[in-house]
């Protein structure tokens, strides 16, 4: 046994434990033990288990034995008193050691890149890079793997950031190697994302467009392994080859996180979720999916809030996010969710580590956040086996730190990578053992305080005070000097450190030589410091501030800390519209009962438990409907990049935390249709949803609402108005617009024929055409024009079904004899026109004439602004065309619901339908009649009173988040300017890729 | 359907539509007239509720409450009884780009954008039309006068102010090149276009771009003292009427920071501002107040600027103003969008601002602050008999219905192209049913 320093056994960087069998050499052979004791540390082997005392043995660049085992023979020792182990902490999400992303080619300016750029056997699909290999791409990288090393990395899971499917990623360790040696484990997983990365190909532009590549492609790989298809596809057969690998997602935010794992449902994949540390918003929600989660502890800077018309940018929601974003970790614990930590989210790692701190200050339990570096990280790649934990037969890959991991201001010394040691940075030896002494020179004796760490310091009591005492170290030798009570001249001091005792000789001021020891008495170091900090965080702990700050749902203005639950009211006393043959009522009740109207009366008498509502003086009807809206839509509205993107699905993509939402609510709506945008001639599914503000996407779709599909007509399909960059798009004329839809309705025929034959492939778009062709899915479709109205009334006609629904139909009244025999509705803007050339013949009076004619008419707003006052909308139809006031009044609500064919359910008051209320303030076409509350499904979304208490709510809580970061930043935190947050208002003609970085 | 029925249709709409498509400016008025039992909104902020109005050769010859002053029915040719009506002054609108810009998509219709940054000396009225077939609608609204203004760079050009009686653009002038449009510098940037819209950013030019203005108000400040510059310069001529305050600078802003930047920069000038748009106009009210600063503000009915914000801020912005002392109109966006100007003040009225102070939000104080108000904005005896007459309350929806209207005492065609288009349309049925 030999005691080694430490300088002397970290030279074995230089050389290698095992052999690289395959390679030739160049010398004689010094393949060495890699034989280690590492004793006297406190040693964490797993989250929550900690031995101190204890040794580590190590051989071969496997864990040996850990524990009070003694110091086997032949085993270099290191000593690490005082020191910490832990295993070494596992990456899971990086892109270590991987080429940079690069794109395939260019896309022409003027020409849509229809196909991938790539050349080869691959995907259609450039953002589809499946067979993108990282074991066969990794290359060591000495400084990225030094910068791991310093962070506590011993092994990490690398794939390139490139694309929707990013292919396989490798695990590989840390140290200095040939990459022969770092590889730990070939596809580790397979990556996805909703990125387009590198792709310039421009289908998918938007996420709706993203996720149903991805379904397609699931389909499409078990249709190649089913049948036997012509064609060769290597990214189809690399992504089958991955399915059997822990599946890593990406994604962006909380609600992709949902939407991903519901993606990942439908084909029984529990994807790996790469967060981005909002998870906390949606806990429950996310705890539901059973996902589990790779979350980055990188936080957001305080805004700088110092000029007060800067603050007024600063978002609620946003400042929240500042005060709770530590605590992600923490709610995720207590959520019940597994979680990893990712240093990845940077390129300057510097506060990963300051970070996970804080989470721990924020209350997660420090096991727990051991184990998102350890143990969870290592299980989602099935590497548990190898690293994570230090037990026999595991890899050596452990770091030593000169205290808990976790306590402010730790060093981490070394980074021990598949058995060899790497210095971060040396610790100095701790010779002295802290404690009190008594220091015995001469004939006189005194109590000595020794304090270690770093740098130590040796106090002498003396009877008045305490002095320091200089001294200096050398290996064991010490030499110290002080003045002693009372005395002039300097005493010094000369000898030896041996543990807890010290001896030498000495020389007083007089010249006399003495002999001198210190030995350590029983009586404990008092640590002032520390204590102090203690009562700080007490005093802290008193009124924080933070305790008054909510998650609320949505998290934004307005957002409830308690979502709106249903409940029986009696409201009574006020004029009923009823939308049915009992037209408007005065001075009646209604009753709402487990979230339906139950009934509606003048002689209905409060049932005991109910709450009421006094209607007096006010109008009671049912909730608006608007039939084309497009607010509460995340990342991109059109998904234009192809004339035909029927298998695209608003519904994949409804965003819960557009506070529109409320807007809308204010306004008496409760339900719209979120449709996809007019920029192709063959849209997308469009959703019907509730306006149930708090809940998540899924819950606000409206329970088996029909399917819709958007169609479009006229300018924006032939992208007339885009410049002169859009001219090759098919199709650039209304003629060219007819073929389309012939085209493809004659292709879902052929398609339905091709059904049960052997080599069928289910293809989401044509699924969504042949619905239509079956009746099952209906068409909303944006049309001015007569000619085109005409045109796709007789192409439905020959394909023998009805388009449901003409949205915008301006010249709807030109034709409206003819829609009426085709039997569509039309669904128009009150008063809109004169905006491009094929409405210069709008008119306010459209909805009046095809009123009469017998078209089922309903007024939207495709605006988020318009939307919450369709009231208003719908009484000018009094004014232009003089319709009836109830006729009106239907167009915003009864007869949405018919053409959205729920009218069953909603649309009207009467007994058994949805409780979708609004109380209004005045005559609801009128422009003073304001909503006074607003109930979905019997549960009150907005209510005047408490609108009122949240808004003093927002000011207050404003006020309070912005001292808080006033005081972050005297604090001498890092800030940032506030700035407008990014409103994005989708109309029907917003086309931009919503997929880049 | 037999040939009698179809030539009659055919006539019928030859009629109508034929009538219309010539849209004939009005004959200047001959008769002496008189309203009678009309409820007269003055303008002024007050009401009459059995008014009785008299005018001839266009202007107002008398007004007053018809039960309490004697009227000597014989001075007038034609009485009309306008029991349970409403009669209102003209309402003006103001930073639009009717007659500039026929269709918004259509390039060639629209004249509302020189190029270049700063163009004092372009003059919006000389691309005024006076065929547009949007003005009408707008007209059919309500809305008989209008400030016409140039969009886009820093300074946009000049505005003029027309009625929408006219032949030509030199028969409608009310008052030509009136003031000078300026986009303020934005303190944040939108980067994009409008089918790809970027992300919000904050300006890092923003000092720059205050500077740069202030430096070129300067310039023309100093040109305005020199009486014989050594070269005319076309640009700093047409801002010398901003230095002897006969011409105002309209400020198109939102902002609170850039509003107070902005009435500082009229202060350093000693120049007449207006702010245009003024979201954030109520959080400087005080400001406002004190310069004595008039807001135009540009639509009560939009979204407030942040998630944060009262989500009726918008709705109640003209109380807010209004409770705070400061002088504002009622502004619209764009061109066609001028037919619903009625409803943004009828949106205001029901958060709390009073009804007479709606109608002198769209007259009065529009006048005042565009400086025509000696002639138009209120129904005051010698003032231009510019108004109309709505069967109800013009600022509702429901009840708004114009039945007759006034430019300079000549009765205008209230029919447009729109309502020649729901005839002609109607009449096809009518007749087939």
């Amino acid at each position: 046994m030999k005691h080694l320093s430490l300088l002397v056994a970290l030279c074995a960087i230089c050389w290698q434990i095992a052999a690289q069998e395959t390679y030739p050499r160049n010398g004689v052979y010094d393949e060495r033990e890699g034989y280690y004791a590492i004793t006297n540390a406190t040693i964490t082997t797993a989250p929550g288990k900690t031995e101190s005392n204890a040794t580590l043995v190590i051989r071969d660049g496997k864990v040996v034995s850990v524990g009070p085992a003694s110091v086997p023979k032949g085993a270099v020792v290191i000593d690490a008193k005082g020191k910490h182990i832990y295993p070494a902490f596992v990456e899971p999400y990086s892109n270590y050691g991987m080429p940079k992303p690069k794109a395939e080619g260019e896309r022409s300016r003027s020409q849509p890149q229809m196909l991938s750029n790539k050349s080869g056997a691959y995907s259609w699909n450039e953002a589809l890079k499946t067979e993108f290999d990282a074991a066969s791409e990794f290359t060591h990288n000495k400084d990225a793997a030094k910068a791991l090393r310093m962070l506590g990395f011993g092994t990490v899971v690398a794939h390139r950031w490139d694309g929707l499917s990013r292919g396989t990623s490798v695990a590989v360790s840390t140290g200095d190697d040939r990459e022969n040696m770092l590889i730990m484990k070939q596809q580790a997983s397979h990556n996805l994302s909703f990125k387009k990365g590198t792709s310039t190909q421009n289908y998918p532009s938007s996420l709706m467009g993203a996720i149903s590549l991805f379904r397609q492609t699931y389909m499409n790989a078990a249709w190649y392994t089913k049948t036997s298809p012509e064609e060769t596809n290597l990214s189809l057969e690399a992504w089958n080859d991955a399915q059997n690998l822990p599946q890593v997602f990406e994604v962006r935010d909380r609600l992709e996180l949902l939407r991903a794992a519901t993606l990942g449902k439908e084909f029984s994949k529990n994807y790996i979720m790469r967060g981005t540390g909002d998870e906390y918003m949606r806990i429950n929600e996310i705890k539901a999916t059973n996902a589990k989660l790779i979350v980055p502890v990188y936080y957001p800077d305080a805004y700088d809030v110092t000029d007060p018309f800067d603050a007024l940018q600063a978002d609620l929601g946003d400042m929240r996010h500042w005060a709770l974003a530590p605590s992600n970790a923490k709610r995720l614990n207590e959520g019940g969710i597994t979680f990893a930590f990712t240093s990845s989210g940077k390129k300057d790692t510097k506060a990963f580590w300051k970070n996970i701190r804080k989470a721990v200050e924020a209350g997660l339990d420090e096991s727990a956040a051991l184990a998102a570096l350890t143990t969870v990280p290592a299980s989602y790649y099935g590497l548990d086996n190898q690293v994570g934990t230090l037990a026999a037969g595991k890899v050596a890959s452990f770091i030593i730190t000169d205290k808990s991991i976790f306590e402010e201001g730790v060093t981490i010394h070394h980074t021990w990578v598949q058995g060899k040691g790497y210095v971060n940075s040396a610790w100095k030896e701790d010779v002295f053992v802290e404690g009190n002494y008594t220091l015995r020179y001469g004939s006189k004796s005194s109590k000595l305080e020794v304090h270690g760490g770093d740098k130590p310091a040796l106090k002498i009591a003396l009877d008045s005070s305490k002095l320091d005492v200089k001294h200096s170290l050398k290996g064991d030798l010490i030499t110290m000097s002080f003045t002693p009570d009372g005395e002039d001249g300097l005493v010094r001091l000369s000898g030896r450190v041996k543990g807890n005792n010290m001896n030498g000789r000495g020389q007083l001021a007089n010249g006399r030589w003495i002999k001198w020891t210190a030995n350590i008495t029983r009586e404990p170091l008092e640590k002032k410091d520390k204590k102090k900090k203690d009562e700080k965080v007490a005093d802290a702990a008193e009124d924080d501030p933070l305790d008054e700050i909510n998650v609320t749902y949505p998290m934004l203005a307005y957002g409830w800390t308690d979502k709106p639950q249903q409940g029986t009211y009696f409201i009574k006393n006020v004029t009923v519209w009823t939308n049915e043959a009992d037209g408007i009522i005065e001075n009646a009740n209604v009753l709402v009962k487990n979230g339906k109207i139950s009934s509606v009366g003048k002689s209905l008498k409060a049932p005991s438990g109910a709450k009421t509502i006094d209607g007096t003086g006010k109008h009671l009807t049912s909730g608006i409907i608007d039939e084309h809206s497009h607010i509460a839509i995340s990342r991109g509205v059109n998904e234009g990049t192809q004339y035909s993107s029927a298998e695209v699905r608003i519904g994949d993509v409804v965003n819960s935390e557009d506070v529109n939402i409320y807007r809308q609510l204010a306004g008496g709506v409760t339900m719209a249709q979120l449709l996809h945008g007019s920029a192709n001639p063959i849209g997308g599914q469009s959703a019907l949803i509730k306006f149930r503000y708090g809940y998540q996407p899924e819950e606000m779709k409206y329970e088996n609402a029909p399917g819709f599909i958007k169609f479009a007509l006229g300018e924006n399909v032939k992208q007339s108005n885009w410049g002169d960059n859009y001219r090759s798009r098919f199709p650039q004329t209304r003629m060219g617009v007819e073929q389309v839809f012939v085209d493809h309705f004659q292709r879902a025929l052929e398609y339905e024929k091709s059904k049960g034959s052997k080599d069928f492939r289910q293809d989401l778009e044509m699924d969504a055409l042949l619905e239509i062709v079956r009746k099952q899915r209906f068409i909303t479709c944006h049309s001015y024009v007569q000619s085109e109205i005409v045109m796709l009334m007789r192409v439905a006609e020959m394909f023998d079904f009805r388009i449901n629904t003409f949205t915008h139909i301006l010249e709807g009244y030109k034709v409206a004899d003819k829609m009426q025999e085709h039997g569509s509705a039309g669904s128009t803007f009150s008063d809109w026109w004169a905006y491009k050339y094929e409405v210069i013949d709008a008119i306010p009076y459209n909805a009046a004439l095809m009123n009469e004619q017998g078209v089922l008419v309903g007024i939207n707003s495709d605006d988020a602004e318009m939307g919450r006052r369709l009231n208003q909308e719908a009484g000018k139809m009094v004014r232009f065309g003089g319709m009836s006031e109830e006729d009106a009044w239907k167009t915003v609500t009864l007869n949405p619901a018919k053409i959205l064919r729920v009218d069953d359910r909603v649309g009207s008051i009467k007994a058994g339908k949805d409780a979708d209320l609004v109380l209004w303030s005045d005559h609801p076409l009128s422009i003073y009649a304001q909503s006074e509350m607003t109930m979905i499904d019997g549960r009150i979304f907005f209510d005047k009173a408490k609108d009122k208490q949240l808004r003093d709510q927002i000011r207050e809580e404003r006020a309070l988040l912005v001292q808080m970061m006033l005081d972050a930043k005297k604090g001498g935190a890092k800030t940032r300017k506030p700035k407008m947050k990014h409103k994005h208002h989708y109309h029907c003609d917003h086309v931009e890729d919503e997929l880049r970085d | 359907m037999t040939t009698r029925i179809f030539i009659s249709i055919l006539s019928c709409l030859f009629v109508v539509s034929g009538l219309f498509a010539q849209q004939t400016p009005a004959a200047k008025q001959t008769k002496r007239i008189l309203y009678i039992n009309a409820k007269i909104h003055v303008g002024d902020g007050t009401v009459i509720e059995n008014g009785a109005l008299g005018f001839s050769e266009g202007k107002i010859t008398m007004i007053g409450d018809a039960t309490r002053i004697k009227i000597d029915r014989t001075a007038f040719d034609e009485i009309v009884d306008a029991r349970g009506k409403h009669m209102y002054p003209g309402f003006i609108a103001t930073d639009t780009q009717l007659g500039l810009v026929e269709i918004d998509a259509v390039r060639a219709t629209r004249d509302d954008r020189e190029t270049g940054f700063l163009n004092p000396s372009i003059r919006s009225i000389i691309a005024y039309s006076t065929d547009s077939r949007v003005t009408p609608t707008v007209r059919s609204m309500g809305v008989l006068m209008a400030q016409i203004s140039p969009v886009g760079g820093r300074i946009s050009g000049q505005s003029s102010i027309v009625h929408f009686d006219a032949w030509h653009y030199e028969d409608a002038l009310i008052k030509a090149d009136d003031g000078i449009y300026l986009n303020f510098p934005n303190y944040f940037t939108r980067s994009g276009w409008w089918a790809e819209p970027g992300p919000v950013k904050v300006n890092k030019d923003y000092a720059d771009n205050i500077k740069l203005l202030r430096d070129y108000l300067a310039e023309g400040k100093a040109y305005s003292e020199l009486d014989k510059p050594k070269q005319t310069n076309l640009k700093f001529e047409a801002m010398r009427g901003l230095y002897d305050k006969s011409k105002r600078l309209y400020i198109r802003t939102d902002y609170a920071r850039c509003i107070l930047e902005a009435i500082d920069i009229a202060q350093d000038f000693d120049i007449n501002i207006c702010i245009v748009g003024g979201a954030d106009s109520w959080r400087v009210a005080d400001d406002l107040k004190a310069a004595n600063v008039p807001v135009i503000i540009n639509s009560t009915q939009r979204l407030p600027d942040r998630d944060d914000e009262d989500t009726d801020l918008c709705f109640k912005l003209p109380k807010l103003l209004y409770d705070a002392g400061v002088t504002f109109s009622f502004g619209h966006d764009g061109a066609w969008e001028q037919r619903n100007l009625v409803f943004q003040a009828g949106q205001a009225i029901s958060y709390g601002l009073p009804y007479e102070q709606a109608v002198k939000s769209m007259t009065l104080n529009t006048a005042q602050t565009l400086g025509i108000s000696d002639q138009a904005g209120s129904l005051a005896k010698g003032k231009d008999a510019t108004f109309f007459v709505s069967e109800g309350d013009v600022f509702d929806p429901r009840t708004s219905e114009l039945s007759d209207a006034y430019i300079q005492g000549r009765k205008i065609d209230l029919s447009n192209k729109q309502k020649a288009l729901y005839e002609k349309y109607k009449a096809k049925y009518d007749a087939e049913k």
